[in-house]
């Protein structure tokens, strides 16, 4: 590890979050705090209802705490308003989902250059950028294939370039190999563990899955909204 | 191919084929009748447009059907800011068959001729048409309708006026062609004139009388005076008159058959109005079922603001190509139409101003059909969506 991957990238403190079901409150997390290094691999785990993917969302700047502060790479996310939050989600957070999200009617090339459209870049450099991020997963020479004709491996690794594509610190995983067999998913555990060590991506995923876990640096566990040990993976 | 956000946004658009056909198919038929109706609506206006500021027209007080006695002439011709009078009798025949029905009308051949300057007629023709004493001048293309030849003698079959004797066939010699000078005077190519002066020693009864009387004044600005002192003139007569500017009376002739205008306002409403509903279910849909791509795009940094612009977007791409389609429908067979139709009804035409007005409509539809799921779109909450599409 390197000076900068110990600087803490993320800062929670006191962060909790209610979700309201009619007149029923249900606190999904309590006063949780959680500090997360600069390169750390971070897997998220829990029973269902632990709070992790509420959790995830608020790291991935999707939702807001209703307490506590949560700081992320020096801005202050819990006191952000949307409009400012899409915008540090746009320049700073890649998302990798279990079910792809892909768009159907897009190419792999052109799903992957869909993050671009919101910067300067002309059509040619957002073209180059995809074809690079298409290249670094392996997926080069299926780039114009559209989602329906690829498998669902291959549909996450475009996925996964999509969420590089424009070199976001951190990469957001919620449950990314819940769909896919054993093989494939090891496959894209291995692309992410390519993505931190060797690209420096802070990398927090949420699993079920003990053997995805193994992939992470580090191993944190939640139940009932509160974070219970944290342990280095094997 | 490149991918930009109008790519995207058309690819959207045409993500399920066969449901953006269909619509699109519906909204062009709906266009398409727009298109027809404007030019039913401009050939009628046009009949309007011709109407001169500076011409009156005086005809009995309570409709234009009564008669008027031919003396008015020179006693008009003396009301103070009058320049010109002219005289006109509807005559209603046919030629050969009811069907072939078109405006004919008994006139007095050099002042009506002078009257009307939008009409164009060579001085041999005009020469003729005065000089020929059962003669009749014919608009071009009424000529070409029925083929008819300078020289020909044309059978009109009379539904008003008899011969005496009671014979309703007339017989005319075609000594000339008129054409009109612009686009709106060659709407009424369709009429047929001939000589009062026959019409009147030859017919049945009312001998001595015509139909309407128009007036050239000096200014627009005399109307009122001028019309209010002939009317004057003929007040507690036998034959009292009603005298106002041509336009008005034009506008009241076609109300004769109905309110054009209304009845196409109210068939467009009904037309416009189906196709919000359909139009609007299409788009609704189609925004519905993408709820979680839509959250897929704000979860990458896509704004509320730009997510509404692309769905509204969308809806204006549907309604103008659908729009374009239907009015490009309407020109490419309104020459031929307009032509099948040209002598027993002129003036028809697919003008700018209905393509500005037709795509204004297709803006106004699209923003109305657009507008509430575009709303829904931007306000989508990321978490909510996701997480609908995981259960």
């Amino acid at each position: 590890m390197n000076d900068n991957e110990q600087q803490p990238l993320i800062r929670l403190r006191g962060v909790g979050k209610t979700y309201r079901r009619g007149r029923e409150a249900i606190e999904v997390l309590k006063n949780l705090d959680l500090d997360i290094t600069c390169g750390d691999f971070l897997a998220l785990m829990g029973p269902s209802g632990s709070g992790k993917t509420t959790l995830l969302n608020l790291l991935g700047g999707l939702d807001h705490p209703d307490a506590g502060t949560i700081e992320i790479g020096g801005a202050r996310l819990d006191r952000m308003s949307d409009a400012d939050m899409t915008r540090w989600r746009a320049a700073h957070v890649g998302f990798i989902f279990q079910f792809y999200n892909l768009m159907p009617v897009l190419n792999a090339r052109q799903n992957v250059e869909l993050p671009l459209l919101l910067t300067r870049l002309g059509a040619g450099e957002r073209r180059r950028r995809a074809m690079i991020a298409l290249d670094l997963v392996g997926l080069a020479e299926r780039a114009e294939h559209k989602p329906r004709e690829l498998s669902g491996g291959q549909e996450q690794r475009v996925a996964i370039a999509r969420a590089i594509v424009a070199d976001p610190d951190l990469l957001v995983c919620d449950e990314p190999t819940g769909d896919l067999d054993r093989a494939t998913a090891d496959e894209i555990l291995g692309l992410l563990q390519i993505l931190n060590r060797e690209h420096g991506k802070t990398v927090i995923m949420v699993t079920h899955d003990p053997q995805a876990s193994k992939f992470a640096r580090r191993i944190v566990h939640i139940d009932k909204g509160v974070l219970q040990a944290a342990a280095e993976a094997s | 191919m490149n991918l930009t956000l109008f790519g995207f946004i058309l690819a959207n658009l045409f993500r399920r084929k066969a449901r953006t056909l269909l619509t699109l198919a519906s909204l062009a038929a709906g266009f398409l009748l727009f298109g027809l109706l404007q030019a039913v609506q401009l050939a009628f206006d046009r009949g309007v447009e011709l109407s001169g500021d500076d011409r009156l027209i005086t005809q009995g007080r309570y409709s234009f059907t009564e008669i008027l006695p031919i003396g008015y002439r020179a006693q008009i011709a003396a009301v103070p800011g009058v320049e010109l009078v002219t005289h006109a009798q509807w005559f209603g025949g046919y030629y050969q068959k009811q069907s072939n029905f078109f405006p004919n009308f008994a006139v007095d051949p050099e002042s009506y001729l002078d009257m009307y300057p939008e009409f164009l007629i060579s001085p041999e023709a005009r020469a003729a048409f005065i000089a020929t004493r059962d003669g009749a001048v014919a608009g071009r293309s009424l000529a070409a309708r029925f083929n008819w030849k300078i020289g020909d003698r044309i059978p009109i079959m009379a539904t008003i006026w008899p011969r005496a004797g009671g014979a309703l066939d007339w017989s005319f010699q075609l000594v000339g062609l008129f054409e009109g000078r612009d686009e709106t005077a060659r709407s009424q190519e369709g009429m047929l004139l001939f000589h009062h002066d026959y019409f009147d020693e030859a017919r049945q009864f009312a001998k001595g009388t015509t139909g309407i009387y128009i007036v050239r004044i000096a200014g627009p600005e005399l109307a009122d005076r001028v019309a209010a002192e002939i009317d004057r003139r003929f007040r507690n007569s036998p034959n009292e008159t009603k005298t106002g500017p041509e336009k008005a009376f034009n506008q009241s002739f076609i109300k004769q058959i109905g309110d054009i205008e209304a009845i196409i306002a109210i068939v467009l409403s009904a037309v416009f109005f189906t196709l919000l509903l359909l139009t609007a279910n299409t788009m609704s849909q189609a925004v519905r079922e993408r709820t979680a791509e839509l959250a897929i795009l704000k979860t990458i940094g896509f704004s509320g603001r730009r997510v509404l612009g692309m769905v509204l977007a969308e809806a204006l791409l549907l309604c103008l190509i659908g729009a374009l389609a239907g009015l490009g429908l309407t020109a490419l067979i309104m020459p031929g139409l307009a032509a099948a139709v040209a002598a027993w009804f002129p003036g028809l035409g697919l003008v700018t101003a209905t393509w500005i007005e037709g795509l204004a409509i297709a803006a106004l539809l699209a923003a109305a059909i657009g507008l509430p799921p575009a709303i829904a779109a931007s306000r989508l909450t990321i978490v909510a969506a996701l997480a609908r599409r995981i259960a």
